[in-house]
């Protein structure tokens, strides 16, 4: 860590660092990428792995804040903070040459900030539309449906990215390039698709079948979950972590009840830890099995499809008689759970244990072995692991290309450092790495629920908590593991019963956005067949 | 030969009519109304076998996925693929802005079309069959080869990228499979010396073509079940109208009827090269019978030529169904290996080694007179 601080100081003298929750660096604009790059080329641990890229109004100045961390050592974490005071045409440089997952982050930070990244390739608005007026999640926004009315004109989508460069001698120039060529055969997959898994919209140019170039589109469900958090109290806003990933919905309101109890410093009882890690697994295991039966689907195999949806069948019902809700489980408050496990739990989960490893062995005899489907899955969509670094591609995908990024092992939360389980890790980085990778993880899932369900003590399952809780002043984090990676929390808060900002990592965004990468030079049936292995979930992405 | 008695055949009937209409009508009338009769038959039979198909698809998927299929129609849901074909009916066309309307209208005849044609080629039972040309393989391969006309029709004429894609797929994958499919009868025909149906069944009597030609023959059958299957456009072969790529593939855009003739003849097409796969390899209508068991033989003869038939071509179907339901798709580089690196150079060899095996007298029924021959 002293290295670290002498090192930024050498190359900023008057950087600004501070050890809050995280070590925090804060950074003129013009320092910015010197130091993001002599952290990211470091030679003993290189901090090449962008966790989280967030967008800040903080009032008379508009800046971002970088999270970065280690993919050699994931305890390690850095924030990096710079900010302009320019709010009419606030610029900052891109980091989109050290970190590619910061591409499509800076593009929604300019979408909803304004904030402009010098040097980014592709300066294009993400999430909204070019006609949007006005910057959503600045805090002088006005949201008039006059602004922006309802459109019922559907317009047409124009391929052309401005940008800004700045030359050898140091001067910006504004140009615009286009995506595609004059000639290109533009098809677009998405956003009505049956394999885009929601409303993802994927601008493919191909070359007879051959993807030539995939151009990411999102936005069509973007709700503004960020923003929409800052009007509401803490206990309020958990019920929309729910509508992110909803295949990982308790996970993901997991990680914000944790986020506001350390902030809060509210204990958690010990009965509540076993019921939200048991809780989780099961989520875990259903995330994967309809990821699983999705790619099969996507490959053709729609038997394999009913399989997972079939098994799946019977965690939805011990969620739905834990607490009535069968996809949204609804079950983690700020302080502990809801309510209690029901009394035959246990006896239902001790069933589907020995019950799903026998199907997992059916799921082996029938497709992860055929034939067809191996020539669909082995050396299809190439991911290395310096690519699922810079992309931030977490979970089973990152661990398919070698890149152990388990958040329950490096950052262990509730009781992941109690329980033993393998972290599943293949150095193949192809769809077929990616597949067996969730296969496996569900039977280690399957490990840690047999691990803690005769152990659950009696107690209390919930703390008593203010219906009105105030986070102390601060920028606080966390992380968890959800079926598709790393998922993550940010909360600014300033001591208010709303907080100032509220970020969300997600996990099905890195995902996406290494698409164009591993989809180039493959067969338009791979595209569709890779997107299955990625595992992403639109909900998330658009938040 | 012995004759057997044929209880339940249906020659009596046709006998019958043929009977009726020469005493009420003069000799050219009574072609003409028999022509008639053929057609509307054939018409009735083409739909009543595509909506039994439906059905039996959807019942037997559900099984393979664990789930139940269409019970509320009736008792276990046998009139759901006759509301859905009144459903069909009724729906409305869309016209398509933008569509060669010409191509467009015409894609979906050419299609059913040319699955009607060979349909109406097919023997479906002793005397059950409308036209036994002496070129009868040939006629059938030619005609069955014009559906894929429709499909290249429907995907160009559509003005949608998807559909363009799916018929580019589709052409390929037709004219490749075409190849090994023309070459597997062609193999069978070297060994039953005749383009006939009816003589290719007769010569069956004791031996199936399957056993007749032995490894070449099985061979054969192999590659004809792989690629009348590809032909049919149905998974893991279904890369034309592959659902997760191309939504629907070259029928995207069509409604209603037309799309309701797609859709026909896709389920016609798998009764089609079930058909020719029961004539071709497995004795066709024949009854099982063995040399010089006449009390076995006057047994099996009491079960109709028909139903001997639907058999068949019902565990056919029944095969072409699993593999549909249990492999995912191919990608149509696989694909176009499969067929020009693997099976084309197999199907020629075999070719050969069934016109050797034929010239030298080694087929079954040479081997063994006593046993095999007619």
């Amino acid at each position: 860590m002293r290295d670290i601080r002498k090192m930024i100081l050498v190359t900023a003298p008057d950087a600004l660092i501070e050890e809050r929750q995280k070590l925090t660096v804060t950074l003129r604009p013009e320092q910015l990428h010197r130091v993001m790059e002599e952290l990211r080329r470091d030679e003993t641990i290189p901090y090449d792995y962008l966790i989280s890229l967030t967008g800040m109004d903080w009032g008379d100045t508009l800046g971002v804040i970088y999270q970065l961390s280690s993919s050699a050592d994931l305890t390690r974490e850095i924030i990096v903070i710079t900010s302009t005071a320019n709010r009419t045409d606030p610029l900052l440089y891109s980091v989109s040459d050290l970190y590619e997952t910061a591409q499509l982050n800076e593009r929604e930070v300019y979408a909803l900030f304004g904030i402009r990244f010098i040097n980014n390739p592709d300066m294009r608005r993400f999430l909204l539309n070019d006609q949007w007026k006005g910057f959503p999640f600045r805090k002088d926004y006005t949201h008039d449906p006059v602004v922006n009315p309802v459109t019922v004109i559907s317009s047409d989508i124009v391929d052309i990215a401005p940008r800004i460069r700045e030359t050898a001698g140091g001067d910006l120039v504004e140009e615009s390039v286009a995506i595609f060529d004059e000639d290109d055969y533009i098809i677009n997959i998405g956003p009505q698709h049956p394999s885009t898994h929601g409303v993802m919209h994927f601008r493919t140019t191909l070359d007879g079948e051959i993807v030539k170039k995939v151009d990411v589109h999102s936005g069509y469900i973007h709700r503004g979950i960020e923003k929409l958090c800052e009007n509401m109290t803490y206990p309020q806003m958990l019920h929309l972590t729910d509508r992110l990933d909803y295949l990982s919905a308790n996970i993901n309101r997991h990680a914000l009840c944790m986020c506001i109890e350390k902030a809060a410093d509210i204990a958690v009882p010990a009965r509540a830890q076993y019921i939200r890690t048991i809780m989780d697994e099961l989520q875990r295991i259903s995330s994967h099995l309809l990821a699983w039966a999705a790619h099969c689907n996507d490959l053709g195999g729609t038997t394999a499809f009913i399989y997972g949806m079939r098994e799946r069948e019977h965690i939805l019902d011990i969620f739905d008689k834990t607490c009535g809700g069968r996809l949204i489980v609804n079950q983690n408050v700020v302080g502990g759970v809801m309510f209690d496990i029901y009394p035959d739990f246990q006896k239902d989960v001790k069933a589907f244990i020995p019950y799903m490893r026998r199907q997992l062995i059916e799921y082996d005899h029938f497709f992860s072995h055929n034939a067809i489907a191996l020539g669909r899955l082995v050396d299809i969509g190439h991911l290395s692991r310096e690519d699922a670094i810079s992309y931030g591609v977490t979970g089973p995908a990152g661990r398919a290309s070698g890149w152990s990024c388990d958040v329950r092992r490096y950052k262990p939360y509730a009781l992941y450092d109690k329980v033993e389980f393998k972290e599943i890790l293949r150095t193949d980085g192809d769809s077929y790495a990616r597949y067996m990778n969730r296969l496996d993880e569900i039977a280690q899932s399957l490990h840690i629920i047999e691990q803690l369900i005769d152990r659950i003590p009696p107690g209390e399952v919930c703390t008593k908590v203010k219906p009105v809780i105030r986070l102390p002043e601060g920028q606080f984090f966390q992380s968890v593991e959800t079926g598709k990676g790393e998922f993550g929390v940010f909360i600014e808060s300033r001591g208010e019963k709303t907080p100032y900002r509220v970020k969300f990592r997600s996990p099905s965004l890195s995902a996406v956005s290494a698409i164009p990468l591993i989809c180039k030079g493959s067969f338009l049936s791979d595209l569709i067949g890779i997107a299955g292995s990625m595992d992403f979930v639109i909900p998330d992405i658009d938040r | 030969m012995l004759i057997y008695s044929q209880p339940l055949e249906v020659t009596q009937i046709l006998d019958t009519v043929d009977q009726f209409l020469r005493t009420h009508l003069s000799p050219g009338m009574v072609s003409l109304s028999k022509g008639i009769l053929t057609g509307l038959l054939l018409l009735v039979a083409y739909a009543v076998i595509a909506l039994a198909l439906i059905y039996i698809e959807r019942k037997v998927a559900a099984f393979f996925q664990a789930r139940l299929g269409p019970n509320r129609l009736g008792k276990y849901g046998v009139f759901q693929s006759l509301a859905d074909m009144i459903k069909i009916l009724i729906k409305e066309i869309i016209p398509i802005n933008k569509a060669d309307q010409l191509l467009f209208f015409a894609a979906s005849f050419f299609v059913i079309i040319a699955s009607l044609l060979a349909f109406g080629a097919i023997p479906f039972g002793m005397d059950l069959h409308a036209i036994d040309f002496n070129l009868g393989v040939f006629y059938l391969l030619a005609v069955s080869s014009l559906g894929v006309i429709g499909i290249l029709l429907a995907g160009w004429s559509s003005n949608n990228k998807y559909s363009m894609i799916g018929a580019m797929r589709s052409g390929a994958q037709f004219i490749s499979y075409e190849l090994s499919a023309g070459f597997s009868l062609m193999t069978i025909v070297v060994l039953s010396g005749t383009l006939q149906f009816s003589e290719i069944i007769e010569g069956q009597r004791y031996c199936w073509n399957l056993f007749n030609g032995h490894l070449p023959a099985v061979v054969a059958f192999v590659i004809y079940l792989i690629s009348g299957h590809a032909e049919t456009n149905r998974g893991p072969f279904d890369l034309p109208e592959a659902e997760s790529e191309l939504t629907a593939g070259y029928h995207t855009e069509y409604s209603g009827l037309q799309f309701g003739f797609f859709y026909l003849s896709e389920y016609l097409n798998m009764f089609i090269v079930a058909a020719v796969a029961t004539t071709m390899f497995l004795g066709g209508w024949m009854p099982v019978q063995i040399k010089g068991w006449e009390a076995f033989n006057q047994v099996m003869w009491v079960i109709p030529s028909w139903a001997w038939f639907i058999g068949k071509v019902g565990v056919m179907i029944f095969l072409s169904l699993w593999v549909r339901w249990s492999f995912p798709r191919l990608r149509i580089d696989l694909l176009l290996n499969l067929e020009w690196k693997y099976l084309l150079p197999i199907n020629l060899v075999n070719l050969l080694v069934m016109v050797i095996i034929v010239l030298s007298g080694f087929t079954l029924t040479e081997l063994f007179p006593a046993f095999f021959g007619r």
